[in-house]
């Protein structure tokens, strides 16, 4: 809401010398947020000036200029730019004759943009100023000639401060009108809060006219199907005014104020309409009146009926659409916007004012429907005093009277059945028991009065009515808020609650923690990616088998490319990566920790969703549970590039599946989790460089590298190591109490063991074999060599493992140890066929 | 056995001599190891004349064997003493050939890093944890009633519809992504027993398009506390202990009325950042206010027993106005020399 502050001071007693930073300031303190400030910018030497003379000069590029002789102060006199009163002015609109009153900017002048004015040569003069047109001005749109001030019904000596006369020396203050507060879209509810927040006297332009209630205008209220059960009308009052000069100019103060408040002036008419909404908050709508068919009827609409809205376009109503109709059909979407067939037109001369209160539901949902926010709309929606009708009605014809030389001749109607407002029971003591300030019994008293409340006072508190205005207040907490915010919140002295003991982080917080961290502390590097990805890249990466994978869908994703939710996190880090290697950082290793979106089938939801200020039924509760579908918490990896840079005495170390295995091997540490890997398959990934990772033989994630053709449709170099595991399932199986056993001092004997068993069989699985068969006394086993070649078989290979056997009660002897290395070699021989390498 | 040889002062005198002419001669250990076996080891003048002490007649032992005896010792000490200064000098040696340039030595991977945007709510998690509060959490796919209708936003209010929220197909499912971290607020008084002292950190979620100060994808820290007894003051208690530690102890912070429906009465809240670029100021922080009546009621609990505050605040923007950045785009575009530059550290 933008507020001109000289329209703000005809309402309530503004501090003299206020800037508008000042008003501001005040407005901030009692909720208002601030916003821009605005001005018309213009400045210097801007005059009205009387058109003398004008010789017309035809120039070579077909246009025609007129030199003219333009009276800039009065005979004798300097003119404002220390000048002759007669300025030669080179102009090149042809709209205006010798004797018209213009605007002149003189040298030293400014116009909006900025646009400083100097005396210039130009078509063969010295052009000693410019006459102005509108928009130069700032004032509209017209720019098809310069503004002649008759066409503002204005007349002014030669000299006279343009800026002032036009109301160009205004400014404007914009405020944030929070959607509770509906009434504060006027200067009226500003003047009100202003008043609350300074003291200042505050006079009601509501009260400013008389209401006089028109007959003989029929108007039904028709509503078949409230919604919510509200009647979608509660307030619809008409008046005709006649006789209207269609060629009446609006005054000049009033486009000012207009320009000021964000609206362009169109014509009188539905100038004084706008105006009078931004002064007392009532949207009003004026029909001309030759064009109604008989009285108004308010219905909801037929489903398919249609209606050409004032934008020109051909709406299809929805049941639920509330219309204004005449004779004709519909005429109007009440309370959205007015229909084209009984428009407000340039002859027109006689007027049908209505001013109506519309339901705030049924009108938010036909702006929504029909996506047609207007101004009328966002009052509607945040609620507007249905007390204010009539007096919005009578100050619209009072306007149309004076400006206009319109006549009301007494046509019009009358309805009024808003619901009165309840009283509020405010115990005594709750606002300080809520605000934690020791307000007066009179505080309270006084502040709830000053907001407009009527007050009934009890032995046990106070019964406040509020406003009709204040829609707004509906429980005891609003009013406490009221007192609050009006005596002022910097009273709210500072006490630190003392919370019961607390547990901590919960192990799963912690051990996100540590994970994040540990993978940090071993090189990664975190990043966080929007979780927004194509259907594509979810079945590629939500699933190690061709299939479609189910994934949720945005209904209105800002970036349509990219319109589900990521059921992996590989591919966000694929564009994070390519976005790196575009800004030539190639040696990358990344991880993310996020959510992942992993509908089961269809997404379900809730259909039915419970009533908000009630507990929902446990089945209602379940139901919503249920219908959310599961979110796991992954960690994500992806290394290209370098992992270990070349530098002076060592080479470069590519990123492949070690360092997403390695990452494994950190979340594994991290965590205290048994995990383990074996060869598998990934469709995303390399045939023969993907591991699954698992935790007690389950599945939860995959490590290797990409599928070299998917590193290439992402612009990433061929060997890509990645990694996805699912951290929630690491850490629910973290946290198992760890059982140890004591530490042998005894001195350790250690062997080397080679294998030659056939190729495919698993180096691990053949470790495993050796640790099963050498039984308790071997304390750590590794494979050292992997050796392929002369003097092992072809299909076969010799793995080599280091052995380390320790007893816990003495010192072993070399035939114990080899003891049991060859009933590990034996087992392995029993499931591999493995046998010993001398 | 070689033949004894005639023990003389003279053949002895003429042995040391040539072992400690040798035992000078020694430039390295090796040199004096060939010295010691030449002279003093088992086959050496020195270890035969010693041996020929045996045929000596009885009453010349003591004497001839005092000078043998003497003799092998001053050689003995003679290599010793040698060899701990060739030992030194061939230590100093290859300490001195290990020397490396210590800038230049080759190191295994890149330093890693973590999120500032993580990190960041970490910190604020661990300040309230410190004073008893604890960490709730809640999904960011969400139902509508947990992110709207609970908090007290009417179907139909225009508040619901300033939330720019991200809807999901179906429409009947009624599922968004969660506008703010305050549906946690209802989930944490369904699942706790009273009082609550909570705050939730996450990410969330508006249509806003990218640009240097918004971000579609954002988070948020959220607090809530209800207990008997409450009132703004423990809100602005509670606030002004935070902003203390996180901006030091000259941090302050204001309050300025405002309208959230999950609130009332509800506040704007303003932080007095001491270190804030360009000088000390007052900078928006959050919303906040004491919990509604109808959002306790909506977790089954009596508003007329219990009351709470509740407040949030952007951890993108307090990590904006913290650390002096300009842009958003940089927490959130992925670039690596954006995390490196924090560290592990926020």
């Amino acid at each position: 809401m933008r507020i001109p502050l000289s329209w703000l001071a005809e309402y309530v007693d503004v501090a003299p010398g206020s800037t508008p930073e000042d008003v501001h300031a005040v407005l901030v303190k009692v909720g208002l947020e601030e916003e821009e400030i605005h001005r018309f910018d213009i400045s210097g030497p801007v005059v009205v000036g009387e058109v003398l003379d004008f010789v017309e000069e035809p120039q070579k590029n077909g246009k025609t200029i007129r030199w003219c002789q333009v009276r800039v102060a009065p005979d004798g006199r300097t003119a404002a730019d220390g000048g002759d009163a007669v300025h030669g002015i080179v102009c090149g609109a042809g709209n205006f004759f010798r004797g018209d009153k213009v605007v002149v900017t003189l040298p030293g002048s400014v116009l909006p943009g900025p646009f400083p004015i100097a005396a210039r040569k130009t078509y063969g003069h010295l052009s000693d100023g410019m006459i102005a047109s509108a928009r130069e001005l700032g004032l509209g749109d017209e720019h098809n000639g310069i503004l002649r001030l008759a066409e503002l019904g204005l007349d002014a000596e030669p000299g006279t401060d343009a800026i002032a006369l036009l109301g160009l020396d205004d400014a404007a203050v914009e405020v944030n009108v929070t959607p509770d507060r509906g009434y504060a879209l006027s200067i009226r509810g500003i003047a009100r809060e202003y008043a609350h927040s300074t003291g200042a006297a505050f006079r009601d332009p509501a009260s400013a006219v008389q209401p006089v209630d028109g007959e003989g205008f029929r108007v039904v209220i028709d509503d078949a199907s409230p919604i919510r059960g509200r009647v979608g009308a509660s307030v619809f009052v008409t008046r005709a005014v006649r006789g209207i000069d269609p060629n009446a100019p609006t005054p000049a103060w009033m486009i000012a104020r207009l320009v000021l408040a964000g609206i362009r002036s169109i014509s009188l008419i539905v100038d004084v309409t706008n105006y009078v909404m931004l002064e007392l908050g009532q949207p009003i709508h004026a029909y001309d009146l030759s064009t109604l068919a008989g009285g108004i009827t308010v219905r909801r609409a037929t489903p398919g009926e249609t209606l050409e809205t004032l934008d020109g376009q051909t709406r299809t109503l929805d049941a639920e659409d509330l219309l204004i109709t005449d004779d004709s059909g519909p005429i109007g979407l009440a309370g959205v916007m007015g229909g084209a067939t009984t428009e407000v037109g340039d002859g027109t001369t006689d007027v049908l004012i209505e001013a109506a209160n519309f339901d705030p539901v049924s009108i938010a949902r036909t702006a929504r429907r029909h996506k047609l926010p207007s101004e009328a709309s966002r009052r509607f929606e945040r609620g507007v005093d249905p007390d204010v009708a009539r007096a919005a009605a009578a100050r619209v014809v009072q306007l149309l009277e004076q400006l206009g030389g319109g006549r009301a001749d007494g046509l019009g109607s009358t309805q009024h059945a808003a619901p009165q407002g309840e009283p509020i029971f405010l115990p005594h003591g709750y606002v300080t028991q809520l605000v934690g300030v020791e307000f007066t019994d009179d505080e309270v008293r006084s502040t709830l009065a000053e907001i407009g409340g009527t007050i009934e006072q009890t032995d046990a508190g106070l019964f406040v009515t509020p406003p009709s205005w204040r829609p707004d207040l509906g429980d005891k907490a609003d009013l406490a808020e009221e007192v609050a915010r009006i005596v002022g919140y910097e009273r709210i002295p500072s006490v630190l609650p003392v919370a019961p003991s607390g547990r901590g982080l919960t192990r799963a917080q912690q051990l996100r923690r540590q994970a994040a961290t540990a993978l940090a502390a071993s090189g990664l590097t975190e990043v966080l990616v929007y979780p927004f990805v194509t259907a594509v890249q979810n079945d590629l990466f939500g699933s190690p088998v061709d299939q479609r994978v189910p994934a949720v869908r945005l209904t209105n994703a800002l970036d349509a490319s990219v319109p589900f939710l990521r059921t992996s996190l590989l591919p966000g880090l694929i564009e994070t990566a390519k976005r790196n290697l575009s800004r030539g950082l190639t040696d990358l290793a990344l991880y993310e920790i996020g959510l992942v979106f992993r509908p089961e089938g269809e997404v379900r939801g809730t259909a039915d969703l419970p009533a908000g200020a009630a507990l929902p039924s446990p089945e209602q509760l379940a139901q919503l549970h249920d219908g959310i579908p599961p979110q796991p918490r992954m960690v994500g990896a992806l290394f290209t590039g370098d992992v270990t840079p070349k530098q002076p005495g060592q080479p470069a170390v590519a990123a492949g599946i070690a360092d997403a295995l390695a990452a494994v091997r950190t979340l594994q540490t991290a965590l205290g989790v048994p995990l383990t890997v074996r060869q598998g398959a990934h469709k995303a990934l390399h045939p023969g460089r993907t591991a699954e990772v698992l935790l007690n033989g389950e599945v939860v994630g995959y490590a290797g590298e990409l599928l070299p053709q998917v590193a290439e449709e992402a612009d990433l170099p061929r060997v890509v190591g990645a990694l996805e595991v699912d951290l929630d399932a690491l850490i629910e199986a973290a946290g198992a109490d760890i059982q140890v056993g004591g530490i042998s001092t005894f001195p350790a004997a250690t062997q080397d063991l080679s294998l030659v068993v056939d190729v495919s069989v698993p180096a691990a699985e053949v470790l495993s074999a050796v640790v099963d068969g050498a039984g308790a006394l071997l304390e750590n086993a590794h494979i050292v060599d992997d050796y392929r070649g002369q003097g092992v078989q072809e299909g076969s290979k010799s793995l080599t493992f280091a052995l380390r056997f320790r007893a816990s009660d003495r010192t072993l002897t070399a035939a114990e140890a080899s003891e049991a290395k060859l009933a590990g070699a034996a087992v392995a021989h029993e499931r591999f066929g493995a046998t010993v390498r001398e | 056995m070689s033949e004894p040889l005639e023990i003389t002062e003279s053949a002895v005198a003429s042995a040391v001599d040539a072992a400690l002419a040798a035992v000078d001669a020694a430039n390295d250990i090796a040199e004096l190891k060939a010295a010691r076996s030449a002279h003093a080891a088992e086959h050496s003048t020195l270890a035969r004349l010693n041996a020929s002490l045996r045929s000596v007649p009885n009453e010349k032992k003591a004497a001839l064997g005092k000078l043998v005896g003497q003799a092998r010792g001053r050689v003995n000490q003679a290599f010793a003493a040698r060899e701990v200064v060739l030992a030194e000098a061939e230590n100093a040696k290859r300490l001195a050939e290990e020397a490396v340039d210590v800038t230049e030595v080759a190191l295994p991977g890149h330093a890693g890093a973590r999120h500032p945007l993580s990190l960041l709510q970490e910190r604020i998690a661990d300040i309230f944890v410190g004073m008893g509060w604890e960490v709730a959490e809640g999904p960011e796919l969400e139902s509508e009633w947990f992110n709207f209708d609970a908090l007290n936003f009417d179907a139909d209010h225009p508040a619901r519809a300033l939330q720019d929220t991200f809807f999901v197909e179906p429409p009947e499912a009624h599922l968004v992504l969660r506008t703010h971290t305050s549906p946690v607020q209802v989930r944490a008084l369904l699942e706790r027993e009273l009082p609550v002292y909570v705050v939730a950190p996450g990410r969330v979620y508006r249509t806003d398009e990218l640009d240097a100060t918004h971000t579609p994808v954002f988070s948020q820290v959220e607090g809530i506390a209800v207990d008997k007894g409450l009132t703004m003051a423990h809100l602005r208690g509670t606030l002004e202990h935070f902003a203390r530690a996180m901006f030091g102890d000259e941090a302050k912070i204001r309050l300025r009325p405002n309208y959230f429906p999950f609130t009332e009465p509800s506040a704007e809240m303003d932080v007095w950042h001491p270190g804030a670029k360009g000088g000390a100021r007052w900078i928006e922080w959050g919303g906040c206010g004491m919990v509604n009546r109808n959002v306790l009621r909506s977790a089954g609990i009596d508003p007329d027993v219990y009351s709470g505050f509740a407040f949030g605040m952007g951890i993108e923007r307090t990590l904006q106005f913290r650390n002096g950045l300009n842009d958003m785009r940089d927490m959130i575009e992925g670039d690596v020399r954006f995390s490196q530059q924090f560290g592990m550290v926020v």
